[in-house]
């Protein structure tokens, strides 16, 4: 750990001397007058670059625990060998997690709960935020007021129940696509995204050409709202992939059940299903251990894939949503 | 982080007619100008009456005797007895305050250390290490509960997870920390840290990127040293969001997470891990004694609501920062 640091320190000095040229550098005044940082400087970006090198370590090593124990062997994870790296590599734990039939069948809900699903929920909150955005419309604080007001108060679960179970969505895919499909934070951040990044000069230019509403909506709004679309998209699918409490609540049918209902019965209730000799029993606990750790990554690695490809939009959205303005 | 969506002026009253129009000659006006946004709405608009506004009213089961046949408007009125022997149960005090302790400790161990993380971030020159610290602390955020849980019971069990052998290297024998009561809250904890920390740091380093560099400046010319500068300047830069995070998750206190400590529940650990929300769904659902679990969750929702609005009065008032 320590080598990393005192390495941070010098690199850290060229990466000041390079970005002065670049003007990167964000006091200015050290560019001309060379202020000699003191020992206490020193010693608290030391502590800085420690206390990060800490929080990467606690963040990394139960994911490369998890991620080293589903390519080892059977055995190796039974008894407890593996730590960060692989024993004995294997794929087995995949090839099982692959041939069980419920797990590939969780796999392809919840990939189509995710997909239908983004695509509702990305509709429903363009079609409400964007005419919410638009000042001149008649109506629109109190259908604002009336949206924000659900984010403090809520029926509760079981008045949402007999409302999913009075329109007949209960073990329906529909109890999983429609009753959270829009949420409210999403909506403030596409209205405050519209309000502020479309001038009312575009509005007026189209409206002298003729464009209808839906029109401008269509070939003017949204294609500059990408950033938008990407954010909102993927806090969707990610919120999506991840559900679980609507599943447990509405579905009854083995079949409808995403992965991760899938995997709470694997690993959370230890339902491997069991018989057999006592050796038949031992190999199959060495396999339904290894199965929990493939099983943990297979759900896992669609959503961290995603993720660096829209981080940077998504660090911008949460910043709309952040900073006042 | 704003809820107020209505900062701008309102500007229409056309300039031939400077005689305010009726509210109905307004509406007509919009909609006859706007019909196709109105179309656009009406969508969205149903769903948060069917999904939203209708449970709300559904609640008014918590002062019924709810049963299926005469539906949620035709079930008796029993005033409030549901209320009543909710607080007659002897299982309530403990269920109040295991939700209150859970949430006020998630609140208090959670809300330091993304600041913290912050601060670190931002004295950091090196721009790969900040890069990959930043990219890595807050991808835990895209992993689901339930793989977070997961994670935790490999980790922590006994025979198989690291944390878990580590445990039992140290003290004596197989030690279960998920089976022992005292842990519960540790462990939800520690997780809900692991999950959340990199992620509330990008709304506080959002907050740092923006401060004005003169400051910066001033403090250098003063001759205040890295600390001097993060106390004098930095923090107080760092206040506002920080006060709004904070009553937000004041406000939420009691709406603490039903799904984690549902799945790190286990017949052990009950007496601390059995809260308002898990309750709820074993009453109310698995029970489908829908009344008494509709009671419970609007106790709950009500003392959100008025924590929230107490929390926001007294921040506008001490610190001129609040929600609206």
């Amino acid at each position: 750990m320590t080598t990393i640091n005192t390495e941070a320190l010098l690199t850290e000095e060229i990466v000041v001397a390079k970005s002065k040229n670049r003007g990167r550098r964000r006091d200015p005044l050290s560019r001309g007058v060379k202020v000699k940082e003191t020992r206490a400087d020193r010693t608290f970006i030391i502590a800085a670059y420690l206390l990060l090198a800490v929080f990467l370590l606690v963040v990394v090593l139960p994911l490369l625990n998890i991620v080293a124990s589903s390519l080892s062997s059977p055995q190796a994870v039974s008894s407890g060998r593996v730590l960060f790296w692989p024993v004995d590599i294997t794929l087995r734990g995949y090839t099982e997690a692959l041939g069980n039939p419920a797990i590939v069948s969780g796999f392809a809900n919840s990939i189509f709960y995710t997909v239908v699903g983004t695509v509702i929920s990305v509709f429903g909150t363009v079609a409400i935020a964007y005419p919410l955005s638009r000042t001149q419309l008649f109506g629109r604080k109190v259908i604002t007021g009336g949206v924000v007001f659900t984010m403090l108060f809520s029926g509760g679960v079981i008045p949402m129940y007999l409302v999913v179970q009075s329109l007949g969505l209960l073990d329906t895919r529909w109890s999983m696509l429609l009753p959270n499909a829009i949420g409210v934070w999403q909506v403030i951040i596409a209205i405050v995204f519209f309000r502020n990044s479309i001038p009312d000069e575009v509005y007026e230019a189209a409206q002298l050409d003729g464009a209808s509403e839906l029109r401008i909506l269509w070939t003017v709004v949204l294609p500059l709202a990408k950033p938008l679309l990407a954010v909102i998209a993927l806090m969707y699918a990610i919120m999506q992939w991840n559900s679980y409490f609507d599943a447990l609540l509405y579905l009854r049918s083995a079949d409808l059940q995403p992965l991760q209902l899938v995997l709470r019965g694997l690993l959370v209730l230890n339902d491997i299903g069991g018989g057999g000799n006592v050796a038949e029993q031992l190999r199959r606990r060495e396999l339904a251990d290894l199965l929990k750790y493939s099983t943990v990554v297979i759900a896992t690695v669609p959503m961290l894939i995603a993720y660096p490809f829209v981080a940077k939009y998504f660090t911008k959205g949460i910043m709309i949503g952040a900073v006042k303005g | 982080m704003t809820l107020s969506v209505e900062q701008d002026v309102h500007v229409e009253v056309p300039a031939t007619n400077p005689r305010r129009l009726t509210l109905r000659a307004q509406l007509v006006r919009s909609l006859r100008r706007y019909w196709q946004l109105y179309l656009l709405l009406l969508l969205p608009v149903v769903w948060f009456m069917v999904f939203r506004y209708i449970p709300m009213a559904n609640a008014i089961i918590a002062f019924k005797n709810y049963n299926p046949i005469d539906g949620v408007w035709g079930s008796p009125w029993v005033g409030f007895d549901n209320f009543a022997n909710l607080f007659r149960n002897p299982v309530f005090p403990r269920l109040v305050g295991n939700t209150f302790l859970l949430a006020a400790y998630t609140l208090i161990a959670s809300f330091p250390l993304p600041i913290i993380l912050a601060l670190a971030l931002n004295e950091v020159r090196l721009r790969f290490f900040k890069r990959t610290v930043q990219l890595v602390t807050y991808a835990p955020y895209f992993i689901s509960t339930v793989v977070v849980v997961s994670m935790t019971i490999l980790l922590l069990s006994p025979r198989v997870g690291i944390l878990g052998r580590t445990l039992s290297f140290f003290g004596a024998g197989q030690v279960d920390l998920l089976a022992d009561a005292d842990f519960f809250r540790h462990i939800y904890v520690a997780t809900d840290i692991w999950t959340t920390t990199g992620y509330s740091a990008v709304i506080y380093l959002a907050a740092l990127a923006s401060v004005d560099t003169s400051l910066y400046e001033a403090a250098k010319v003063d001759g205040a040293t890295r600390l001097q500068k993060i106390w004098n300047v930095d923090i107080p830069a760092l206040m506002p969001t920080a006060t709004i995070i904070l009553i937000l998750g004041v406000g939420n206190i009691m709406a603490i997470g039903f799904e984690k400590a549902f799945l790190l529940q286990n017949a052990l650990n009950l007496s601390t891990s059995e809260i308002i929300p898990t309750y709820v769904y074993k009453t109310g659902i698995l029970n489908a004694n829908f009344s008494l679990g509709a009671t419970i969750g609007l106790f709950n929702a009500v003392i959100s609501l008025v924590l929230l609005l107490v929390v926001n009065g007294v921040s506008k008032r001490v610190t001129g920062n609040g929600l609206w």
